[in-house]
């Protein structure tokens, strides 16, 4: 190096700084969720905001949770037909399709979908109003920031997001079972068949129960970020990018986490 | 009454407040001059709880606002008016509806036409048409949401007025009215004032003292008789600056 400088990686100083990072992280979203959980009382300011925001987020998101899912399922039945060549009774594939939809692929599509599309929007419109002192001045009016901003998005997110998986369930399976009518020339008998024979409804509950925490991770995480924002517009951008990033990632820890505890006998 | 009490401050490595005591008495207009970046506007937010301190008490009214839980701290908070340096405004909202955001008693603000009426004779007093409240803030110039801030904190007919850089990019007969808006409800509503300033004209013009804010600490206050006459060479450095023009008070 220039100037006979030497640079050394230091590894127990990264570790160090890492954990007390992350530690910190943890304590403030714990205290962010504890003013959430005391604000609920306020129902008066979040209710009328949750519906304005369960609104944008449910009907704003039908078309690319559709066309997510639909893809999903289509290109499902062809990997499907693919992968299992000879041997496999037709009906198989009804349930392969079903349940690859049902149990991972709507409810981690979806939220990962919607990560980018509110997770990104609540980032970047909370970090807009911190930098820009309008979250202090709600504060300074007497009123409380969480009740008014964090808790409607919060619940709206997580209430919209099983219904949207549910939408999601529907339009995949039934995209999946036309591109195996297209494809694999299986007949509707076979496709109902198997899509019964696999399925439990337990399904629909794990794949319900998972929507519920991957809403919460689409919502708090990106309300946190975009609450703690600092440093201006170039705030607001690494606020957006880290909270899309934490939240999908939180997303796949999530469902690894879901599955074992709730799928594993 | 406000009381700063050592009040200590630091983000990071930096030390911005350093044992801070400062006070300002019922009815008072006090302006707190200094340097850009000294702190001035992180003491203002001590006084609403918007920053808590490291160390020692900011007290309002006899309250310790350190120690207020979250209801009895959001009935301080709207008694006190806060003027941000931009305005603050909220996007999403009208200017009417900013405004009304502002009226923070429950009665006051549920009642729609007085809220309305409220709305109008705030933007009057900032010297606003009335056209501007069904406007957004987007469509606003700097000048017009600072007033509109202003319309807004006023409002709630506020007992304190705090003010973060009231007439800072304002041309000079908008700083004047505001400067005249801030005497007005000082002396006619009997309103407290704490204003931040680099304005050193319109301190001298509003205030009843002047605090000057150096180094994390208050270097000097007093009436702007005794502000002129004191002999430290950073304060007269500061107050020369722009006492060149005289001013009438």
């Amino acid at each position: 190096m220039s100037g006979g400088q030497t640079v050394t990686l230091d590894i127990r100083r990264l570790v160090g700084r890492f954990s007390i990072s992350a530690t910190e992280h943890i304590g403030r979203v714990s205290y962010l969720v504890l003013e959430m959980a005391r604000s609920l009382r306020e129902w008066k300011v979040w209710m009328p905001r949750t519906f304005e925001q369960a609104q944008a987020i449910g009907y704003g998101s039908l078309f690319i949770v559709a066309l997510t899912a639909g893809f999903a399922g289509a290109v499902t039945s062809l990997q499907a037909g693919y992968q299992f060549t000879g041997g496999i009774p037709a009906y198989f594939y009804g349930g392969v399709i079903t349940e690859s939809i049902i149990l991972e692929l709507a409810p981690v599509l979806t939220a990962m979908v919607l990560a980018g599309r509110i997770g990104a929007r609540f980032a970047a419109e909370l970090g807009s109003m911190r930098v820009t002192e309008q979250v202090d001045a709600l504060e300074s009016l007497g009123r409380s920031s969480i009740s008014h901003l964090v808790l409607p998005r919060v619940i709206a997110g997580t209430v919209m997001l099983p219904i949207l998986v549910v939408f999601a369930d529907v339009v995949g399976v039934v995209s999946g079972w036309w591109a195996a009518k297209g494809a694999l020339e299986i007949t509707n008998a076979d496709f109902i068949y198997g899509a019964q024979y696999f399925f439990r409804p337990w399904d629909l509950w794990y794949s319900m129960i998972k929507s519920l925490f991957f809403g919460l991770a689409i919502t708090v995480v990106p309300c946190y970020m975009g609450f703690t924002t600092k440093q201006g517009a170039e705030g607001v951008g690494r606020s957006t990018t880290t909270a899309v990033v934490s939240a999908s990632v939180l997303i796949l820890f999530l469902d690894a986490v879901l599955a074992k505890v709730l799928l594993t006998k | 009454m406000i009381e700063l009490r050592a009040v200590s401050k630091r983000f990071g490595d930096l030390i911005v407040l350093d044992g801070v005591d400062f006070n300002v008495r019922k009815g008072e207009t006090v302006a707190l001059l200094g340097p850009s970046g000294v702190g001035k506007s992180v003491l203002l937010k001590h006084i609403n709880g918007l920053i808590h301190p490291d160390r020692g008490e900011v007290w309002v009214d006899g309250q310790s606002v350190t120690r207020l839980k979250r209801r009895d701290l959001a009935k301080l908070r709207s008694r006190i008016g806060y003027v941000f340096q931009y305005g603050a405004l909220f996007d999403s909202m009208s200017v009417a509806d900013n405004i009304k955001l502002g009226i923070t008693d429950e009665e006051s603000a549920s009642d729609q036409e007085y809220a309305a009426a409220r709305a109008i004779q705030c933007l009057e007093l900032v010297n606003l048409d009335p056209a501007v409240a069904e406007k957004f803030p987007a469509e606003l110039s700097g000048g017009m949401k600072k007033r509109v801030g202003i319309a807004r904190a006023i409002a709630g007919q506020p007992t304190y007025l705090l003010w973060d850089e009231p007439t800072s990019g304002l041309d000079p007969v908008n700083a004047d009215v505001i400067d005249s808006l801030v005497e007005k409800l000082d002396d006619e509503l009997g309103v407290t004032s704490v204003v931040v300033t680099h304005d050193v004209r319109g301190a001298f013009r509003v205030a009843d003292r002047i605090a000057m804010l150096m180094e994390g600490r208050i270097r000097a206050i007093g009436t702007p008789a005794e502000l002129k006459a004191n002999t430290d060479p950073a304060v007269q450095e500061f107050l020369e600056r722009d006492l060149t023009i005289p001013v009438t008070h």
